[in-house]
């Protein structure tokens, strides 16, 4: 495939993450960020979210499997994973941990729990939604092309 | 895990670059994402994720950084925990964030101490910002002392300038053991506690002057001032302010003779801080490196404008400021009457001043001007300073304008009223203005002050011209002797205190809160009124006022 080609292909894929709410301006902001003194700054920031998102919902299934729930505990991990979810523009996530964190004020349990699925589902579709973007990025980049830049009107 | 640690030495020609950040953040992907966007603004980041860690690195290095940015939600201490701490052991800005905005949340971010809170997902161009905390607290650390020093100065750096009564001298005398032992403090320790505050000493600035005879003053600048000078601790910044005050004060002193009032001196700097003590933002002259972009709802621009050193000033302070020094007059019977407070005790005997005052080089160009909100449009009086007030207060301040006012030096532009000559007396009122951090002349008392400025100023011209003399100059402004002569009839010049400050801009002594200067060259006057009196509301930059206020001095007056 030509690097033409990969680019538009890029260019649109990135622009219907948008469209769909997985990522917000956030994630523009980020790009924005990353220069040639780091040319893998979105990479490498995108991993660290996935590493810790990963932990935090496994602390999350645990937390909720307990017999008597500390929804304290609960709300703490969901509020870092919204704080993470913010920093890399998953919109999609964020929106779940916002309504999970109210299930846990009122110390819903089912609440909780149908959040805690939900925020599973839309963290492994933005995760699989980015890695694929990445990989369009690599192959633009393996061709010799540049990545292009998204305008937004963000 | 301190990702990095940059140390340097405190502020340097470019501030805000080089401006040392501290992040604390248990989330990786935040500090990542904050270390990329601070270093993009040119500040020197240091990251960390407990706030004991935090805590440590800034106890460690007492002075290694100027502000700490950190998450409400850390896992080892709580975040406002560690806003307290490193409010009362360092006294450095803090800034909270969080991804949770409940205004509780943020209310109590603030009542602990937050200079600002940001919620999450961070922009960049909220970064960019946080250098003007730095600022802010630098200035409002070295107001109090200032105020002190500056009264003190007046009193006796200006013997040569009458003082109405003996009382001016006594009291100015007695201060003056106080503030010598301070000065010889600072000057012995020029890194303490208050960074980046140099006190001009009579001694430091006779260097200062000599230098400047030296090189000539056409050719004049603060790094060649500073070679000469040969003083070791202290930086070029510093000499820069400090020139671009005497250029300031040296149109003060032409025009006016000022006078520092002791009583309200005295009161001032007992702390009853009412008095809005002028604040300049000393640029460096030579450089220009600093500008600021003032923006504030009240004035939204500040034009600093260049005005010819001969034309007729105004000087805005009610009171009579002794040379080279600004200094308000506080009517206002409940606040100390500061008066003014003279720049830093850093102008020498008046000789000198006259001295500097014919620097040529230095650009009168840049005056600020203040729009006062009411106005429809800016207020130029001559060089045009309009003043900008909070709502509300706005008139009594344009009043005083005179018009054909010499524009004040660009640098400390202190808002002193004085009458001139066929000037106008501006007075910093600013009574209402106590609360904002920065206030220019605010119209203290404005309320209920008619608020035709234009109206008023010209009025006030031809007023003041019998106004002016014998009791404005070169004496002591008082407050009854302006209230005749307040344009709006009773305005009393509100415990404003114009003073030079000398020093680096971190000495001034401007209430500069959320002053965000864009194109000031040189300094601004920012009339700060003592908020502290009231248990400070602090407004955020936002609430900012333009506070500069230029005055020009009437060199007629004292010609």
């Amino acid at each position: 495939m030509e690097v033409v080609q990969i680019q538009r292909r890029l260019v649109d894929y990135t622009k219907s993450l948008f469209m769909e709410g997985f990522l917000d301006g956030q994630f523009l902001q980020l790009q924005q960020l990353q220069d040639e003194s780091n040319p893998d700054f979105v990479v490498e920031v995108v991993s660290l979210f996935f590493d810790d998102s990963e932990k935090l919902l496994n602390e999350l299934t645990i937390a909720l499997d307990q017999p008597n729930v500390d929804f304290k505990k609960v709300d703490g991990h969901v509020h870092q994973l919204k704080g993470s979810s913010s920093s890399i523009g998953a919109q999609r996530v964020k929106n779940v941990c916002i309504a999970f964190r109210n299930f846990c004020e009122v110390q819903n349990i089912e609440g909780c729990l149908t959040c805690l699925q939900q925020v599973k589902q839309e963290y492994y579709l933005v995760k699989n939604k980015l890695e694929t973007l990445f990989r369009l990025e690599q192959q633009i980049v393996a061709s010799g092309g540049s990545i292009p830049m998204i305008e937004m009107g963000f | 895990m301190v990702v990095e640690t940059c140390f340097s030495s405190p502020r340097t020609d470019a501030f805000p670059a080089g401006l040392r950040v501290l992040v604390v953040d248990d989330d990786r992907t935040w500090s990542k994402i904050l270390e990329k966007m601070l270093k993009k603004c040119f500040y020197e980041v240091t990251t960390c994720c407990l706030a004991r860690e935090a805590l440590n690195l800034l106890r460690e290095r007492k002075d290694g950084y100027d502000i700490v940015i950190s998450d409400v939600n850390m896992p080892d201490l709580d975040g406002f925990k560690l806003l307290e701490h490193v409010g009362l052991e360092m006294d450095l800005p803090v800034i909270m964030m969080s991804v949770d905005g409940e205004t509780r949340r943020v209310m109590k971010g603030v009542q602990h101490g937050a200079c600002d809170y940001l919620l999450k997902p961070i922009r960049m161009k909220e970064l960019r910002n946080i250098w003007q905390h730095v600022f802010r607290k630098k200035i409002h650390e070295v107001r109090d002392i200032e105020i002190i020093h500056m009264t003190r100065s007046g009193s006796e750096l200006f013997d040569d300038v009458h003082f109405l009564d003996g009382q001016d001298t006594t009291s100015g005398r007695k201060r003056k053991d106080a503030d010598n032992k301070h000065s010889d403090k600072d000057l012995g320790d020029p890194s303490s506690t208050k960074k980046a505050r140099v006190v001009w000493t009579v001694d430091l600035h006779q260097k200062f002057v000599k230098a400047v005879n030296q090189i000539g003053f056409d050719k004049v600048g603060p790094k060649k001032i500073l070679d000469l000078m040969n003083v070791p601790w202290l930086t070029r910044e510093n000499v820069a302010s400090h020139l671009q005050a005497a250029e300031g004060r040296r149109h003060e002193k032409l025009c006016i003779g000022m006078k520092h009032s002791d009583s309200s001196t005295k009161d001032s700097t007992a702390g009853s801080g009412l008095h809005n003590s002028m604040n300049v933002m000393q640029d460096n002259m030579s450089n220009g490196s600093f500008s600021f972009s003032v923006s504030n709802s009240c004035a939204p621009n500040v034009d600093l404008k260049g005005h010819e050193g001969d034309r007729k000033g105004i000087t805005s302070g009610p009171m009579a400021e002794s040379r080279g020094t600004f200094s308000t007059n506080i009517p206002d019977p409940r606040k100390a009457k500061s008066l003014q407070i003279s720049s830093d005790h850093s102008l020498g005997p008046v000789d000198s001043v006259v001295n500097m005052a014919s620097f040529s080089s230095f650009s009168w160009n840049e005056i600020p001007e203040i729009q006062f909100k009411q106005e429809d449009e800016p207020l130029q009086l001559d060089d045009g300073f309009n003043q900008q007030s909070l709502p509300g207060l706005p008139h009594r301040m344009l009043t005083e304008y005179l018009q054909p006012a010499v524009s004040v030096s660009p640098g400390p532009s202190i808002t002193e009223k004085v009458a001139t000559s066929g000037g106008i007396e501006v007075k910093p009122r600013c009574d209402k203005y106590r609360s904002n951090h920065i206030k220019h002349s605010c119209p203290t008392e404005a309320v209920g002050e008619s608020h035709t400025l234009n109206n008023q100023v010209f009025e006030l011209i031809s007023t003041t011209s019998s106004v002016k003399s014998p009791d404005i100059i070169p004496n002591r402004l008082t407050e009854s002797e302006f209230s005749p002569r307040n344009l709006n009839e009773g305005v009393v010049v509100e415990d404003l205190q114009l003073c030079w400050l000398q020093g680096d801009c971190y000495a001034m002594n401007f209430g500069l809160q959320g002053f965000d200067c864009t194109e000031f060259n040189n300094a601004a006057m920012i009339p700060e009124t003592p908020f502290h009196l009231y248990d400070e509301p602090r407004f955020d930059h936002e609430h900012l006022f333009d506070p500069t206020e230029y005055y020009t001095i009437d060199q007629g007056l004292f010609a």
